[in-house]
């Protein structure tokens, strides 16, 4: 049930896997040495300083971009320090890979990843104290235990505060992270309580906080108008008129440097027209000024009824590459006792961030100093170093705190406009893109098309499925998150399986949106097997235990680095408690009113969903409740964020049925602000009940697992409740959404 | 042209196109970067300011047009008694996720709650549906709207 990783994704994991012991130490302690002077605060490390007064400052490595990782990882750091909560500050970190090891956030990975460096890193500081206070009170480190920021000699009632210790720890050999010791989990005093966003307070009073919010003396403030199809190039336009507006102090056209023919936010600088004024909003009205002609590149004919028009034609014929073949399909389709047909398909998706791309750069010297709300500052370095000819040492990026991230800010396109127009202009600048350049350039959620058939035996088993996928991109390569992984359930629960694809060619970028490649795949696959269940005339809960407990086909061993086995164990237990809790089969429901269910592995995790839905004449499908049992292993980490995860990643999929589709025409995209592209509201937000089931050891990331059941949940719903299946997304092509702004 | 615009209880002249909306003039020229951009078009509610009183998206309101009305922002929205409640709220409860669009949340519920000091789900669901949250943070923003409103809250986690 995953999908293939994309290339970077995948070399990560073997470059950290490589580094031995099951560990992911990407980054090395180095002693930092004595106390700062004005402060007398002494660091342990890149990660831990202690202030006399025992307040200690936790620095939170990975961009916080809403999944609360900002408050997460430096719980970790504070649990194996054994320190107070309360005296625990955080502050961002630089990016400094050395220091840091990696720094981004993208595919639910920074708690499985980070979860035991960060133990480690504060169980070295501990190690620390603990040495200096075995020194101080000439006793054995064995003796003493350590308890709220004190190291304490229980024999002789004597103890040391970690901020009477720490300017002398801070002089101790750095330990080595793989040989320290952790804490017994049943010890945790912060990690696994509810614990509140570190940032809250700026947040309610409105402190900036936000890569919009960044000022820098002397700023001037850019807007940038890029073709509507991605890689035009500007033929001609009025620069002059657009000089002569009010407050505008430059205007030029960027020649880009997307090379032709290649699509993707990562592979160049794309051109278009500049405009820096004294205000943002001068900037915005002198461009409305702007008259441009664009050379256009041939993905200029592109559509997406044409795309459905070819889909279709494809559709007929036989996939042109496959992707996994178990048994034999067509002989079992020929002995079938019955036959299920059907056709899927969803849209493009924009992530609309709510805070619309924006980046500050300053060039001077030949150095270039960038603020950002970046997912992944070391791939906007990566681009910037290369098309500004700059050394990667000149090049500093300042993450800041994101208003979404969703995938989004993984790629560096503003990040690296910014930094072209600052050094046109010598002077920083913040660039900020309007909510139509937002929507109109973005990395899409890729749309697609499925074409199912199942067989059923006599006792209504599934013995066999195939799937014809029509997708985008070429040379049997598919384009940025359009894949279908071999893995994808429920391979290897079907003893005749065969999964194909045919391409098309796509000039609109596409990436990673919460849930990559699952946040589709689970909606067309969760709602056939539900279309499979309801022909086989069982209960949908009954069949898909069935189809769980079963392994038809062993697991290939899997690839270091790999994606990471399904355990239908797992699974299994999450539908039975989500069931429990949802009271499947057991209330009984108004007419119009019905329960669905799906569940979908993915980014480690295992969740499962109970949607409950009423459909009625003349009214717009109502989502009544959605209850959600998540198994993301033995830990929670921090229960509040963790369930604001869940609820946002669940009513995230909740807007995209009731309405969210990316239209494109002519090469470009049609929509452009929340009229036309409706995100969900208060009104259409149900209940989302979260149950987490902990089983195993290592806690996995959650920004994004519990997405992938919610669509299938509701349409399995929908079907339930009025009979209608859903096979095309967003709902209101059949039915009334109520999504309208 | 001077415009004389009073913010958060302190008079300002600034100077500015009288066209320019009121977000920008806030933001850019008086540095108060609480309200945020995020449509432009009065579509979700992330710029939404108090004009005497009355919740309103400052990304569609020319600064002209706010003549000698008393403007409050979230910046200053901690001086009535009913905004404090609801910042105290949205911190108990632990709403935000990324946070962005939470500042024009409270703006909308402060309003909500001068006008409705007891709002039921269908209060809510109407006066807070013009505030988009990306993050939909929505079950735990009803749940500190109840909080703010002394309703006994239910524990979730
Ligand atoms: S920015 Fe004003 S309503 Fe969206
Ligand atoms: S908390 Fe992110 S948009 Fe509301």
């Amino acid at each position: 049930m995953n999908f293939d990783h994309t290339a970077s994704r995948r070399s990560f994991l073997k470059a950290s896997a490589a580094t031995g012991g099951g560990l992911l130490l990407s980054f090395k302690l180095a002693p930092l040495g004595s106390a700062d002077a004005t402060t007398g605060e002494a660091a342990l490390s890149a990660f831990i300083r202690v202030s006399p007064d025992g307040i200690v400052t936790i620095a939170a490595k990975n961009p916080e971009i809403g999944q609360g990782i900002k408050t997460s990882l430096p719980m970790i750091i504070a649990e194996e320090l054994d320190v107070d909560w309360k005296d625990v500050r955080v502050e961002t970190a630089d990016v400094d890979a050395e220091k840091f090891g990696v720094q981004s956030a993208g595919g639910s990975t920074s708690i499985p990843r980070n979860w035991d460096n960060m133990r480690r890193v504060g169980a070295a500081g501990r190690q620390m104290l603990v040495a200096t206070a075995a020194k101080a009170l000439r006793v054995p480190e064995s003796e003493l235990t350590t308890a709220s920021g004190k190291v304490i000699h229980a024999a002789s009632g004597r103890s040391l505060t970690y901020g009477a210790l720490a300017d002398r720890a801070a002089k101790e050999k750095a330990p080595d992270l793989a040989k320290v010791t952790l804490k017994d989990p049943k010890t945790f005093k912060i990690v696994g309580v509810a614990t509140k966003d570190v940032d809250g307070p700026s947040i309610v009073h409105g402190k900036p906080l936000y890569g919009i919010d960044v000022s820098v003396p002397g700023m001037l403030y850019a807007t940038y108008e890029k073709c509507p199809v991605f890689g035009g190039t500007v033929k001609s336009c009025n620069l002059d008129d657009v000089k002569n507006v009010p407050g505008v102090k430059h205007a030029f056209v960027v020649q880009g440097t997307i090379p032709p023919g290649e699509v993707g936010l990562n592979v160049g600088l794309s051109g278009g027209v500049a405009i820096v004024a004294d205000t943002w909003w001068q900037a915005s009205v002198a461009r409305r000024t702007l008259r441009i002609e664009w050379n256009l590149p041939d993905s200029a004919t592109q559509s997406s009824q044409g795309f459905a028009a070819r889909a279709a034609q494809l559709a007929k014929q036989t996939p042109e590459v496959s992707i996994r073949k178990d048994g034999d399909v067509d002989a079992a389709f020929k002995g079938a006792a019955k036959i299920i047909e059907a056709s899927y398909s969803y849209p493009f998706l924009s992530h609309a961030t709510m805070e619309p791309q924006n980046s500050t750069a300053h060039f001077k010297d030949g150095k270039l100093e960038i603020w950002t709300p970046t997912q992944n500052p070391a791939n906007g370095s990566a681009i910037i170093t290369r098309t500004l000819g700059l050394a990667a040492k000149d090049v500093t990026i300042h993450m800041v705190r994101a208003g979404g991230g969703f995938g989004r800010r993984s790629s560096p396109d503003a990040m690296l406009e910014a930094s072209w127009i600052a050094k046109e202009v010598g002077v920083p600048v913040k660039l900020v893109w309007t909510r139509e350049d937002d929507m109109r350039h973005d990395c899409y959620r890729p749309g697609g098309f499925h074409n199912f058939k199942a067989g059923l035996d006599a006792q209504g088993k599934l013995i066999a499925l195939s799937d014809h996928f029509v997708s985008y991109g070429k040379n049997g390569q598919f384009a940025s998150m359009a894949m279908m992984g071999s893995s994808t359930f429920p391979a290897e629960f079907v003893p005749n399986l065969s999964l194909g694809t045919s391409l098309m060619p796509l000039g609109t970028p596409t990436g990673p949106l919460r849930a990559p490649g699952s946040n589709a795949l689970a909606f067309v696959f969760q709602s056939f097997l539900d279309e499979v269940a309801h022909a086989s005339g069982r209960d949908p809960l009954d069949f898909h235990l069935d189809l769980l407990a079963e392994r038809r086909i062993a697991t290939a061993a899997p690839a270091a680095g790999g994606a990471p086995v399904f355990k239908p164990e797992r699974m299994s237990a999450a539908l039975k408690l989500v069931a429990e809790k949802a009271g499947w089969g057991k209330r009984s429901l108004p007419k119009g009113t019905a329960l669905g269910l799906a569940y979908y592995f993915s980014h480690q995790g295992y969740v499962a969903h109970v949607a409950e839905v009423t459909v009625a004449a003349n009214a717009p499908v109502a989502i009544n409740k959605i209850w959600v049992v998540a198994d993301v292993g033995g830990h929670i980490v921090n229960p509040s964020g963790a369930v604001n995860q869940v609820q946002g990643a669940v009513l995230d999929g909740v807007g995209q049925i009731l309405g969210q589709e990316i239209t494109i025409a002519k090469g470009g995209v049609v929509e452009g602000n929340f009229d036309t592209f409706p995100l969900l509201r208060m009104r259409q937000a149900p209940p989302v009940e979260v149950h987490f089931l902990k089983s195993e050891a290592n806690p996995t990331g959650l920004g994004e697992p519990a997405l992938p059941p919610t669509l299938p949940a509701i349409a399995n719903a929908v079907f339930a409740a009025s009979g209608q299946r859903i096979r095309d997304v967003p709902l209101n092509k059949v039915f009334r959404s109520g999504a309208a702004a | 042209m001077a415009i004389s615009l009073t913010v958060n209880g302190t008079t300002h002249t600034v100077d500015v196109d009288e066209a320019t909306p009121l977000l920008w003039v806030l933001r850019d020229v008086l540095d108060l970067k609480g309200s945020k951009y995020g449509c432009g078009s009065g579509l979700c509610g992330a710029c939404t300011v108090h004009i005497n009183g009355v919740a309103t998206r400052s990304c569609v309101t020319p600064v002209a047009g706010v003549g000698d009305s008393a403007v409050t922002t979230i910046e200053g929205i901690s001086q009535n008694p009913i905004g404090q409640k609801v910042q105290e709220a949205w911190l108990e409860i632990d709403v935000a996720q990324c946070g962005y669009c939470q500042a024009g949340q409270i703006m909308s519920a402060t309003a909500l709650l001068e006008k409705t000091p007891k709002p039921t789900d269908a209060d809510i669901d109407m006066h807070m549906s013009g505030n988009i949250c990306r993050c939909a943070t929505y079950n735990r923003i009803r749940t500190a709207i109840k909080a703010a409103a002394g309703e006994p809250v239910k524990k979730e986690a």
